[in-house]
């Protein structure tokens, strides 16, 4: 297709991309190095009978004016980057000079914000991605060994966890896992201990998101792997049962290796939609024992005084370059195959 | 296929049941439950005393004399102005499909179509636009939006949700548009057509399926999105989505819970629908990108 066809066919597109992809990241860069304005103060001298007292009050009418002047706030370079809510390099210095063990160094530094929605990600993707796969494969696996007439409305439930926004998904479980709802009711039987619920403990609240992922991601594997045994060849599985070998080994040694390149991109896809996590910590409502990365920046745009733009922004870049991080690995191998290609 | 080498045992088989049955409890259950508990009134489907008055209706019963009741439903959609949210998701969703799949046809054949090295470039360029969070993207949008003053109207989040969703769907009709054999258009170019007229005449026709995948998966991000739709909307534009995370309360005020639970269930019921009608296309453009790739 010669380049001037190309262009015309590729404008609209492309447009739409650079314009509302790639320079809203540019935007964010930007507002990265800005912050809110601090508020104008005025001193007001007030005298009464007994003396006069010098009080200091916000002066609205300054802050609005200066606000409106200049929107996007003051310069701050890599202030925002480096205070109590991001990477908190002071505060790390403070502890690592002022705590005696490394254990009590590490504890002070997860309670910081930023560590500790960092942990909270990487934990969640770390349980969540490899499960998946597993899951995934099981159900794959048995599903391929039903009889080919009921396959259809059998796969049809298996992708409901998968098709419905993750906030339904994570509500209509935590309706059901609740102290109120049917699960948390019967568990709280179970234990006999009236008070067990979600919210009163940090390592439960976890768990319950994590077996959430696990839940809404595994269909999506299953999908893959399902489609992907469709492609596996007969001729060698059949020779493998004559030779004697067993299921597993089957598995391992035909199946495994035939569909190992779509392995990785269930992988890939899965990590990349689990570092993103976010509206499950809403659905679940459990803002106060998990944060991810994300939800910081969605606490900060819907801050109710100000909007912290200059805060989220600084937070989007860093989880930019995490993003970018688990990107690279593809992306060189992506290049090689493209050099070796030509 | 099957010549018959491959016996199961029985216990494989019987294990094989079980699990399926297991999982698609666990995977169908929770849906079947909370269309259940939707017609209850609250104290049944929350109970405090006893979670079998979800089932016995023990509280529904006393407050509405029926064992089931549509009080959740209707409420939601008058006074909890549930019908606005839907009207808001259907202007969306119809004009997001129908803009994107214009967009990437158009921007997907000519990628399949160029061999020039910038096609692969703009591919991988997609696949990282692809891998950025959402979230990340609207605090982009909030201060450019605020200052042009076009935030909370349902056009901006149209576009914005038009852009987001091209990478994927470039991704998939480009997957598409190469098992359509080459000469086929250029057949039609050496009659004399226009490359336009080409894509138009000799290629859309062929491509049918691909495009109602493609649309399916723009439908489907368009409808279920939230973090766009909940930042960029204003109250009174808000999608199903948002809306339904408003009746949830806050700190500050209290939500009606059992308004939620009949509007996850209105929002789902189409969802499932559309999917078990169009199951064979959900599941060839999940594919398309992993298997011959």
């Amino acid at each position: 297709m010669p380049n001037k066809t190309f262009f015309w066919f590729f404008l609209p597109t492309g447009l739409a991309m650079i314009l509302f992809i790639g320079l809203p990241i540019i935007s964010t860069g930007i507002q990265s190095f800005y912050a809110q304005h601090d508020q104008v103060v005025k001193e007001v001298k007030k005298c009464d009978p007994f003396g006069c007292t010098v009080s200091i009050v916000v002066n609205n009418e300054e802050t609005t004016k200066l606000r409106e002047a200049k929107p996007l706030g003051k310069f701050n370079g890599f202030g925002t980057y480096v205070d109590r809510n991001h990477l908190a390099i002071d505060e790390i210095k403070k502890f690592w000079n002022e705590t005696e063990s490394f254990g009590a160094f590490v504890d002070q530094v997860t309670n910081l914000p930023f560590y500790k929605a960092l942990i909270f990600t990487l934990t969640y993707c770390l349980f969540v991605t490899p499960n998946v796969l597993l899951l995934g494969f099981i159900i794959a696996l048995s599903l391929n060994a039903v009889a080919r007439k009921i396959r259809g409305p059998l796969i049809f439930g298996t992708i409901l966890p998968m098709i419905v926004t993750p906030l339904v998904g994570s509500l209509v479980l935590f309706w059901m896992i609740d102290s109120q709802g049917i699960i948390g009711a019967n568990i709280q039987n179970l234990m006999n201990d009236p008070y067990l619920s979600l919210k009163s403990s940090k390592t439960l609240t976890w768990i319950t998101i994590i077996i959430y992922g696990i839940w809404h991601h595994s269909p999506f594997a299953f999908v893959v792997f399902y489609a992907a045994l469709q492609t596996v060849p007969q001729e060698p599985v059949e020779a493998a049962i004559i030779d004697g070998a067993s299921r597993f080994q089957r598995i391992k040694h035909i199946v495994l290796p035939h569909i190992y390149p779509v392995v990785t991109f269930v992988a890939l896809i899965s990590l990349m939609d689990n570092f993103r996590v976010f509206e499950p910590i809403i659905g679940f409502s459990a803002e106060g024992s998990a944060q991810s990365l994300s939800w910081l920046i969605y606490d900060n745009l819907v801050n109710e005084e100000v909007i912290l733009f200059g805060s989220a922004a600084a937070t989007s870049m860093m989880t930019i370059v995490g993003i970018a991080i688990l990107l690279a690995p593809v992306l060189i191998r992506t290049w090689k195959e493209f050099k070796t290609a030509r | 296929m099957d010549y018959g080498l491959d016996k199961k045992s029985t216990s494989l088989k019987t294990f094989n049941t079980i699990f399926i049955i297991v999982w698609l409890l666990i995977a169908c259950f929770p849906f079947i439950w909370t269309f259940w508990g939707s017609f209850k009134v609250r104290a049944d489907f929350f109970s405090r005393s006893d979670w079998w008055y979800a089932i016995s209706a023990f509280n529904t019963l006393i407050e509405t004399g029926g064992k089931f009741t549509t009080d959740a439903y209707t409420q939601a959609w008058t006074e909890g102005e549930f019908w606005k949210a839907s009207k808001n998701t259907i202007i969306v969703t119809v004009f997001v499909v129908s803009i994107s799949l214009f967009l990437g046809t158009l921007g997907a054949y000519a990628l399949s179509r160029s061999t020039e090295r910038y096609a692969f470039w703009i591919l991988i360029a997609a696949l990282i636009f692809r891998a950025m969070p959402h979230i990340t993207l609207v605090s982009g949008y909030l201060f450019p939006f605020f200052q042009l003053q076009i935030w909370g109207i349902l056009p901006t989040t149209i576009v914005v949700l038009v852009a987001i969703n091209q990478p994927f769907t470039l991704w998939l009709l480009y997957s598409f548009f190469k098992t359509v054999p080459k000469e086929l258009d250029e057949s039609a170019l050496i009659d004399g057509c226009s490359y336009f007229q080409a894509f138009r005449h000799i290629i859309m026709p062929v491509m049918w399926p691909g495009v109602i995948t493609a649309g399916l998966f723009s439908l489907m991000l368009a409808y279920n999105d939230f973090t766009v739709t909940a930042l960029l909307l204003n109250q009174e534009n808000h999608t199903m989505v948002p809306k339904i995370q408003s009746y949830l309360g806050t700190n500050q005020h209290e939500g009606n819970l059992m308004w939620a639970v009949s509007a996850v269930v209105s929002a789902t019921a189409p969802l499932f629908m559309l999917v078990m009608f169009f199951q064979r296309q959900v599941i060839s453009g999940l594919t398309a990108g992993a298997v011959k790739g």
